[in-house]
């Protein structure tokens, strides 16, 4: 870095100077000071009363809910229930080995120089979904079936999230290529795709997936309901993946295509080996971004009655047994997608900053 | 007519390897699998709604509904046709739309600029509110006002006095509801004219501060006509404006204006959530303008109010407008999360009630995606107008 970019040295302030600059600089900042302080004081020490200090953690039953805080005993009594749904009891472990798989793949993309990410991450993109294709299930190597009436819970959000992603990434791939094409009856067509399910909401797909699929598909073929809608979050998803992508795939300078085509490359290889690459390093902060709304929007599914991680929470909170538990149940899966997509999100941002290498702007 | 073309070109390559060939060769298979996959599609449904007894067109929105609906803004009751209710959807659809819309960009500009602070713990509290609301599902936050908060409210009888003319209980909002008497035109009339003043004004100081160099304090004075004006029509008139304010009949309140509950639940999840996007794209347009540029007007002389007004915001708002674009739409869209508490909007109602009592699937979704991609492609075609009248004028 040049010299003339350097940053001052940091003033060093004692704690009343730096209050002065940051709180009371003017008349006006220091009301506001005073009225946003007053605001903290007065909701954050019974919020964390009501959290934490006053809450219940000992017991079996509501019964034992006794102080005046949160009811945590609701949450740790159906606990099971929330992460896996009616799945059997003595089976659950496949969905533990799952879990475990998914962590292995893609806990290390987070931690810099970790030996093989790369291939790791591979493996959760490729082998993974075949490995969790049979396991879940089961019906085949001697596992017993579990119906998948009985997935639910986070671990059916994560199996949405994680299918609706990865099925709609090849789609839009191609999506993003036809509309850049050259010819104008393909790049057409996918311009109609990508606008038609961009402008749609995810829920009246959900609808036609749901209740129109069946009418769609010729007598005889059905889908169980967590596969139509799986089939209508992907096609939902791969239009807005097309855009993300195509982003990318603008950004490469046409020098790169030109260079390509003067190396005598067909279009397949042309964009498989020069393109693609280039433009998909670029845009995985935008393919994170995507899987964040995703992941949120996975909840909608609870609309046509699958039981997700929101709808198992939803079924028990009116349990007569557990009393006024809502606010409960609602921070405890508020506070599942918030870990999840902070954390992912703070990763795309580190990884924007780190491959943002100066030429924009 | 005699074949003249002559090809000047050296012998070209074989024809399955000229790019012009397989372009139009891949185009038209690209055309018969769209053509063949649509008649598949088609005869499945045909034979499908046949082996069902569905019966095709859409002479069901002729029929009558024999349903009733929570909210209307338009006159509607059970004897009314499906036709009608979609009607009674779509309208209770931009109603929320536009109100979230509305609360979403007044509290992301607020947020948004709170967050760029010299004060610290305001910037700090704003950036808590961004992270935490806008890394929490829409659905959840919708499902927490309405069963959490607005379902803890008491109940008609013990309802929350607001001054004795509004009410809050767990049934909604209850307000007084303004009747305009003989004579409020007059109010209507003096309206029209401050506008049209206000206009008129504008232009001719626009024209003398081009000439002569003064300003005139155009909105000081366009504020005191427009609330003049009507003010003194209205006392003209002899205060035409009666209220009608709810009153306890039996186990509910009547008279007056009723928001339910439903419509505040989405309502406040919806302007929050979006709010919490559009705090994060207006500081982002913020921090976008150079600080060469505020330096620049501060030494041109101009006072901090004019800086921001003449300077700072005219180009912010270009790297603002195509995102914000972004989401409005997303906020329609997601308005259709109502189905989910029961706000009869047009997926609720439409999609919901009357695809399940006429039968008529495909029709219905037909229409209401198409409603979908009308509202997106008019959000859309509007802001891009207006961001081509921001847009830089390059010379």
């Amino acid at each position: 870095m040049a010299e003339s970019t350097m940053k001052p040295p940091k003033k060093a302030l004692s704690p009343v100077k730096w209050m002065r600059e940051h709180l009371f600089s003017t008349w006006y900042n220091a009301l506001l000071t005073l009225a946003v302080g007053y605001l903290l004081v007065t909701s954050v020490g019974p919020l964390l009363n009501w959290l934490l200090f006053e809450a219940n953690f000992q017991g079996q039953d509501a019964s034992d809910c006794t102080g005046a805080g949160a009811c945590w005993l609701f949450i740790s009594q159906r606990l099971n229930f929330f992460i896996y749904g009616f799945y059997p009891d003595e089976l659950q472990w496949r969905v533990d080995a799952m879990f475990l798989l998914l962590a292995i793949a893609f806990v290390p993309q987070f931690i810099e120089r970790f030996p093989g990410r790369k291939w790791l991450g591979i493996f959760g993109m490729t082998g993974l979904p075949i490995i969790g294709y049979f396991l879940i299930p089961g019906g085949t190597f001697g596992l017993e079936v579990v119906e998948s009436t009985k997935w639910g819970g986070l671990m059916l959000t994560l199996i949405l999230a994680y299918i609706g992603i990865l099925a709609s990434l090849p789609i839009g791939i191609l999506l993003a290529l036809g509309r850049r094409s050259e010819m104008p009856i393909i790049r057409g067509l996918s311009v109609v795709f990508i606008e038609v399910w961009r402008a749609v909401p995810l829920i009246t797909v959900l609808f036609m997936a749901s209740v129109m699929l069946p009418l769609f598909l010729p007598e005889g073929v059905n889908f169980e309901k967590l596969a139509r809608a799986l089939i209508g979050i992907t096609l939902w998803q791969s239009a807005y993946m097309a855009e993300v992508i195509r982003g990318g795939l603008q950004a490469i300078p046409r020098g790169q295509y030109e260079a390509a085509d003067a190396l005598g490359l067909g279009y397949w290889r042309k964009m498989g080996l020069v393109i693609l690459p280039q433009a998909l390093k670029m845009v995985i902060p935008g393919i994170v971004n995507t899987f964040i709304s995703l992941f949120k929007d996975t909840t909608l599914v609870l609309i046509i009655g699958l039981f997700d991680v929101l709808g198992t929470v939803q079924s028990t909170v009116t349990d007569p047994a557990w009393q006024n538990v809502a606010i409960e149940g609602y921070v405890f899966v508020a506070f599942c997608f918030w870990v999840f997509c902070f954390g992912i999100s703070r990763y795309s941002q580190n990884l924007e900053r780190k491959l943002d290498t100066g030429h924009k702007t | 007519m005699k074949k003249q073309t002559i090809d000047s070109r050296p012998a070209g390559p074989k024809p399955w390897y000229d790019p012009r060939v397989r372009s139009l060769f891949f185009q038209v298979v690209a055309i018969a699998l769209v053509f063949w996959a649509g008649w598949t599609l088609v005869e499945n449904t045909l034979a499908n709604m046949e082996s069902r007894g569905i019966s095709t067109g859409f002479g069901f929105l002729d029929e009558t509904a024999g349903f009733g609906i929570i909210m209307s803004l338009i006159p509607y009751d059970a004897t009314m046709t499906y036709g009608r209710t979609f009607w009674v959807g779509l309208t209770n659809t931009l109603l929320v739309s536009a109100m979230g819309i509305v609360a979403a960009t007044i509290l992301g500009f607020i947020i948004g600029v709170a967050r760029l602070s010299s004060n610290w713990l305001v910037a700090k509290v704003s950036l808590v509110y961004i992270e935490v609301i806008r890394n929490i599902p829409l659905l959840l936050q919708i499902f927490f006002w309405y069963f959490a908060v607005l379902g803890a409210l008491p109940s008609p009888r013990q309802s929350i006095d607001v001054g004795g003319t509004m009410f809050l209980n767990n049934r909604g909002l209850y307000v007084p509801e303004p009747l305009t008497q003989d004579g409020f035109g007059l109010v209507w009339w003096a309206l029209a004219i401050a506008i049209a003043a206000v206009v008129g004004i504008r232009i001719w100081a626009k024209k003398r501060q081009l000439a002569t160099g003064q300003i005139f304090p155009t909105f000081k004075v366009g504020v005191a006509l427009l609330v003049l004006l009507p003010a003194i029509a209205y006392f003209a008139a002899g205060s035409p404006l009666e209220w009608e304010v709810p009153a306890l009949k039996g186990f509910n309140f009547g008279g007056g204006i009723t928001i339910i509950p439903e419509l505040a639940a989405l309502w406040v999840a919806l302007s929050l959530y979006t709010g919490s996007f559009i705090a994060e794209i207006v500081r982002s347009g913020i921090l976008s303008v150079s600080k060469g540029q505020t330096e620049a007007a501060k030494a041109l002389g101009l006072p901090n109010g004019l800086t921001l007004r003449l300077v700072v915001i005219p180009q912010a708002m270009r790297v603002i407008i195509p995102p914000l674009t972004s989401q409005y739409l997303n906020l329609a869209k997601n308005s259709s999360l109502a189905t989910a508490i029961g706000y009869p909007d047009l997926v609720a109602v439409f999609m919901g009630t009357t695809l399940n009592q006429t039968g008529q699937a495909v029709e219905v979704v037909a229409i209401t995606m198409a409603v979908y991609l009308t509202i997106s492609l008019s959000i859309s075609l509007f802001m891009n107008i207006y961001n081509r009248a921001v847009a830089i004028k390059e010379r």
